[in-house]
């Protein structure tokens, strides 16, 4: 049996007036990809930030790669975490290139008062191979697309040697071959490194058939999860997403497309 | 040109606070341009000059007032800037005009003449004496030190904050220290610049610097030039003109930034960016 990396206990996590979360349990296993699914506001991006211990929870408790997330460990802990946020505009003009953004993921690992070393650069250029971008090395990070951004991202997540992978909408907002692309690559590297994966998406186009489990969300709750085949029926999604079973139908037959 | 007023030790004073004023507000300017915040730096010189201003009012140093007063309205904007609100503007803008009424209110009440208030208005660069430029060395000093020390924090904060955050940089104390080092700077430099005008000399040569390079640790350094060289030659047209030291070079820092706007290679890219859009037509 495979060990559990995440465990969450009942989570609730609110901001302001809205409850995010309200009570969510779930266990992920070491190595499974996990896909977690919902309309927008259904609580995917709080799951992921609870893991990180960027969330504050009201109650309930996280376990995370053999500890409790507390407010002192969240920390050290967080570096085992890698996470992919969602596409930000970046500055066109902010003055840094795409090899010293990937370097931001080496420097928690690094600590105060170390600068990096030939081995860093040496990962840093390694991941910028692995997702394809070192002909972009040198480019300043505001000048590329999208689907380069994100690619840096991953690239970045990745310095980092995570344990664990968490990724938020990596593929909105990119345009289908984009897409597609992101999906392969993050369907090798979680098969090549070993890693445990966490992909949030609302996008039924963008969910990768690598996944394990498929973790359906509504309301900031866990509606259902299980295998894909089982959990992404024409009923289901319909329910999940308040939209008529025919309107379903249509857009997987455009899905497919794809 | 008579240069034997270079001689003077009040010159001397004048030049070197130009000198290390120039670095330590274009360094935080840095921060100020690219953590997107210009608003929090205008806010918290306003609130020094308030903070200065009660000083003068009950007698006691006015740098410390000054000192006092932007920590606080940091405390304020900080959270504000931290949790990311999508218009701070609004919060800052309230804080902002409050603290320019509380300094009104200040020189309202204050008895007698109004000199020492207007001199902490326009600044004079001129008087400035030997412990004002020691604090002023000092606070230079660490922050420069701290952008050396603490570069790759400072730079994965500037870049993203919840992205630092996630790999496990302390980015909320890189925050709140920069806004930390701002009231600092502001403080040490309002004799010389004045609580009007200290703004421009921390966002004007960071502006320049950011229309001409790609690289992080190039802006730093040509934003510190810019600012000395705002200060020296604003101090030479001061000299030359008889006119206040602060106007001549807060004026002499927007040149800078407006010759640096026109040659900017940044802007390049946008024509020839634009070009293939007018072909089609």
């Amino acid at each position: 049996m495979r060990a559990t990396v995440i465990n969450i206990e009942d989570a609730v996590v609110s901001y302001r007036e809205d409850i995010a979360l309200r009570g969510v349990s779930l266990k992920v296993e070491s190595g499974e990809f996990v896909g977690i699914v919902g309309p927008n506001g259904a609580g995917k991006t709080t799951l992921l930030t609870i893991v990180n211990g960027l969330g504050k929870l009201l109650s309930g408790r996280v376990w995370v790669l053999g500890n409790y997330l507390t407010p002192s460990n969240s920390h050290s802990l967080r570096k085992k975490v890698g996470y992919v946020p969602q596409v930000e505009n970046i500055d066109p003009r902010m003055p840094m290139n795409v090899r010293e953004v990937v370097m931001i993921g080496r420097y928690g690992l690094l600590g105060l008062f170390r600068k990096p070393g030939k081995h860093d650069w040496e990962i840093v250029d390694e991941m910028l191979e692995l997702v394809g971008m070192t002909h972009l090395a040198r480019r300043p990070i505001g000048h590329l697309s999208g689907g380069e951004q994100q690619r840096v991202a991953i690239a970045r997540c990745l310095a980092q040697e995570p344990e664990l992978f968490l990724l938020d909408e990596p593929t909105a907002s990119l345009d289908w071959k984009a897409q597609t692309e992101i999906l392969e690559l993050v369907k090798r590297i979680h098969g090549s490194r070993r890693l445990t994966t966490l992909f949030v998406t609302h996008d039924l186009n963008a969910l990768p058939v690598a996944c394990d489990r498929v973790v359906l969300m509504k309301d900031g709750l866990i509606w259902s999860e299980g295998s894909p085949d089982k959990l992404l029926t024409d009923d289901n999604l319909s329910q999940l997403y308040d939209m008529p079973v025919s309107a379903v139908k249509r857009r997987r037959r455009e899905t497919i497309l794809v | 040109m008579d240069l034997s007023i270079f001689g003077y030790q009040f010159m001397q004073n004048a030049i070197l606070s130009a000198f290390l004023g120039g670095i330590a507000c274009a360094t935080i300017g840095v921060f100020v341009v690219l953590m997107h915040m210009p608003f929090i730096g205008v806010c918290m010189s306003h609130a020094a000059f308030a903070g200065a201003l009660l000083g003068l009012w009950l007698g006691f140093n006015p740098l410390v007032g000054a000192f006092t007063f932007s920590l606080l309205s940091a405390a304020i904007i900080g959270p504000l800037a931290d949790r990311g609100e999508l218009n701070p503007e609004t919060s800052l803008g309230v804080i902002f005009s409050l603290m320019l009424g509380i300094a009104f209110l200040f020189m309202g009440l204050m008895p007698g003449t109004k000199s020492g208030a207007l001199e902490l208005l326009w600044g004079s660069i001129l008087t400035n004496t030997r412990s004002d430029i020691i604090f002023l060395g000092i606070v230079t000093v660490v922050v420069v030190g701290l952008v050396f020390i603490f570069y790759k924090e400072i730079q994965a904060t500037i870049f993203h904050r919840d992205m630092a955050l996630a790999v496990g940089i302390p980015a909320t104390l890189v925050l709140y220290g920069v806004l930390f080092l701002t009231g600092a700077t502001i403080t040490v430099s309002l004799r010389s610049i004045g609580g009007l005008l200290i703004f421009a000399l921390i966002l004007n040569p960071a502006a320049a610097a950011y229309q001409l390079t790609y690289s992080m640790k190039r802006m730093f350094l040509l934003s510190a030039g810019f600012g000395v060289l705002s200060g020296w030659t604003g101090l030479l047209f001061s000299y030359l003109f008889n006119i206040p030291s602060g106007a001549t070079i807060v004026v002499t820092s927007s040149v800078i930034f407006m010759l640096a706007a026109i040659f900017s290679p940044k802007r390049k890219v946008k024509t020839w960016q634009e070009k293939p859009v007018s072909e089609e037509q």
